[in-house]
């Protein structure tokens, strides 16, 4: 079914809040270094499936996970394993931009300096590297040090890629990257990601039909806690087996 | 076509009607206004009100002795007319001192492990439990002191503290009692504790959670994301905490003046007895009145005591506006 070797796999995946079930039962593969995009009506599970990806789903109090999530054949759940490794592994842009409490350089030094990925001489060559992937270094070259509160939103959304991309990620989440954004800044990060893709594995959470149009090489529609329908994008935008999907992007619910 | 005209009608009765309604509203809403902000003023006009009361009761002193003459002042003989405050002051800050410097390591690890390390049912049983020290009377503070640390610090802490004291004049001990600034700081410590916690624990939680986890996300653990991010956010409502506490200590009198001492002398060390300005107050206003400048004299210690809280607040609020107003 995937042209791509897959990257992830879950199996039999459950995740609870306290007593309500917000994963039932995920089976899913998500390929390497393709955009795989989860889509749903609010409140479906996308969101928190992506959060077990990353083990962020356990970040909130009274929630528990059972199942398998396979990255590279590894178990993330395995209880010996270095959580942080798995973070490092696969970076997290949030609905909203959240800059650290330092300068745009501190901000993209924070991931190397932590995981001492680079040498300290090499630094200032690395966050330029950084910000110029990420698209941002044009603007802020001349500013480097002051605070990154001070960017707008559309550019603290991208330095939050650049810090991401500079722990050296193999895996991007996105969870709705783009809806805090304005229209530019949107097309913005989106044409970033489509750049990224012949590099990393993106999974996307969006609830824009027509952004999962334009970015999806796969698409994972999820209802109610559980995967309705996943494949190739076109074939499920274009000829959808199950009638919830068709349902959904005919735009009933 | 009918109905919606009746429906027009409807509306323009209901506008019509509305009118005085709506005048009688707007007099209503102006009345809650102005007696609301009666009231509110109330609390400033009392402040004001004490300030007033302590500086004409003090006058009379401070036509005699300049200010400054009486805070610098060692001696206190009130039948000579000698009414040096020094020493008082002295035992106050040494009693804050102690008690700070005992409550704010706990206090903000404390603080750290509820807000980011603990799990639901740590925080469940631990807020309760601090709520319940907060609301524990002073005087019972002073009787624990008394039965419990006062003890502890003569049988444990001073031959402990012996052999360190030919080296650090602090912790020379010549008061065999225990009834010293180490006693009245360690119960203070307890007292403030509570209240610290509570306030910083507030402002962690102002921290967001997002920001928390842009930091876990890169890979970090729960450590380095509390020193690099939450820590430097909220550095200033600590310290915030931490101040208030402090006020807290200074103006705190039953269970201190129940433990230290109550010797008129200037502390050398922790094992020394102190009298802080509020167990000064307490312990004399009222009695001995007869004595000349006396009743002025203690209305001066409790204007030096709200001095100093009020410096302690200034001083807080200027670092606090100076690290808001500077970005992280």
């Amino acid at each position: 079914m995937y042209s791509n070797e897959p990257h992830i796999e879950t199996n039999g995946l459950n995740a609870y809040y306290g007593n309500i079930q917000a994963l039932k039962n995920i089976s899913i593969v998500i390929p390497r270094k393709q955009i795989t995009m989860i889509i749903g009506p609010s409140g479906c599970g996308k969101t928190s499936l992506l959060k077990c990806l990353n083990r962020f789903f356990e970040l909130s109090p009274n929630t528990s996970v059972t199942g398998e999530v396979l990255t590279d054949g590894e178990n993330i759940y395995n209880p010996s394993i270095d959580i942080t490794e798995i973070r490092k592994k696969a970076g997290l842009l949030a609905q909203r931009p959240y800059p650290l409490p330092m300068s745009i350089y501190d901000n993209v030094a924070y991931g190397i300096r932590i995981h001492h990925t680079r040498p300290r001489r090499e630094m200032d060559h690395w966050v330029q590297h950084y910000l110029e992937i990420a698209g941002l270094w044009e603007e802020v070259k001349d500013r480097l040090h002051s605070p990154a509160n001070n960017l707008s939103i559309g550019q603290q959304q991208r330095l939050c890629l650049a810090r991401g991309l500079a722990v050296e990620p193999e895996i991007i989440l996105g969870d709705e990257p783009t809806s805090a954004l304005d229209p530019i800044s949107a097309q913005n990060i989106e044409s970033r990601l489509l750049d990224l893709k012949s590099q990393y594995t993106i999974i996307l959470v969006t609830h824009i039909l027509r952004q999962a149009r334009r970015l999806a090489d796969y698409v994972i529609f999820m209802y109610l806690g559980e995967v309705i329908e996943a494949g190739l994008a076109e074939q499920v935008f274009n000829h959808p087996q199950h009638e919830r999907t068709q349902a959904y992007l005919s735009g009933v619910f | 076509m009918s109905k919606v005209l009746t429906n027009n009608q409807t509306i323009s009765n209901v506008h019509r009607n509305n009118q005085p309604i709506t005048q009688k509203r707007n007099r209503l809403d102006k009345i809650v206004h102005n007696s609301l902000l009666a009231i509110s003023s109330l609390p400033i006009l009392f402040a004001l009100a004490i300030f007033l009361a302590l500086w004409f009761r003090a006058y009379p002193i401070l036509q005699v002795h300049s200010f400054i003459e009486l805070i610098s002042g060692t001696v206190w003989k009130p039948l000579k007319g000698l009414f040096g405050f020094y020493p008082f002051i002295v035992g106050t800050g040494w009693v804050t001192l102690v008690a700070i410097i005992i409550a704010v390591p706990i206090c903000i690890l404390t603080t750290l492990y509820l807000s980011e390390y603990a799990g639901v049912w740590a925080q469940r049983l631990v807020k309760p439990i601090l709520d319940l020290l907060a609301a524990i009377p002073s005087v019972v503070y002073g009787v624990w002191g008394i039965l419990v640390i006062v003890p502890m610090v003569k049988n444990y802490a001073v031959p402990l503290f012996q052999p360190l004291g030919n080296v650090f004049p602090i912790f020379m001990s010549k008061n065999p009692t225990g009834y010293s600034i180490l006693a009245g700081g360690l119960v203070l410590a307890v007292m403030i504790t509570p209240f610290i916690i509570s306030i910083a624990y507030e402002v962690l939680q102002t921290v967001p959670a997002g920001l928390r986890q842009a930091s876990l996300a890169l890979g970090t653990t729960r450590w380095q994301t509390i020193k690099y991010v939450v820590l430097p956010v909220s550095s200033g409502g600590i310290f915030a905490s931490v101040v208030l506490g402090c006020s807290r200590a200074l103006g705190e009198t039953m269970a201190v003046l129940m433990v230290v001492g109550n010797m008129v002398q200037i502390p050398h060390s922790i094992f020394d007895s102190a009298y802080p300005l509020p167990a000064l107050i307490a312990n004399n206003y009222g009695e001995m009145m007869s004595i000349p400048m006396y009743d002025s004299a203690l209305m001066t210690g409790a204007l030096i005591l709200m001095v100093m809280i009020l410096i302690l607040n200034i001083f807080s609020v200027l670092i606090l506006r100076h690290i808001l107003i500077e970005p992280h």
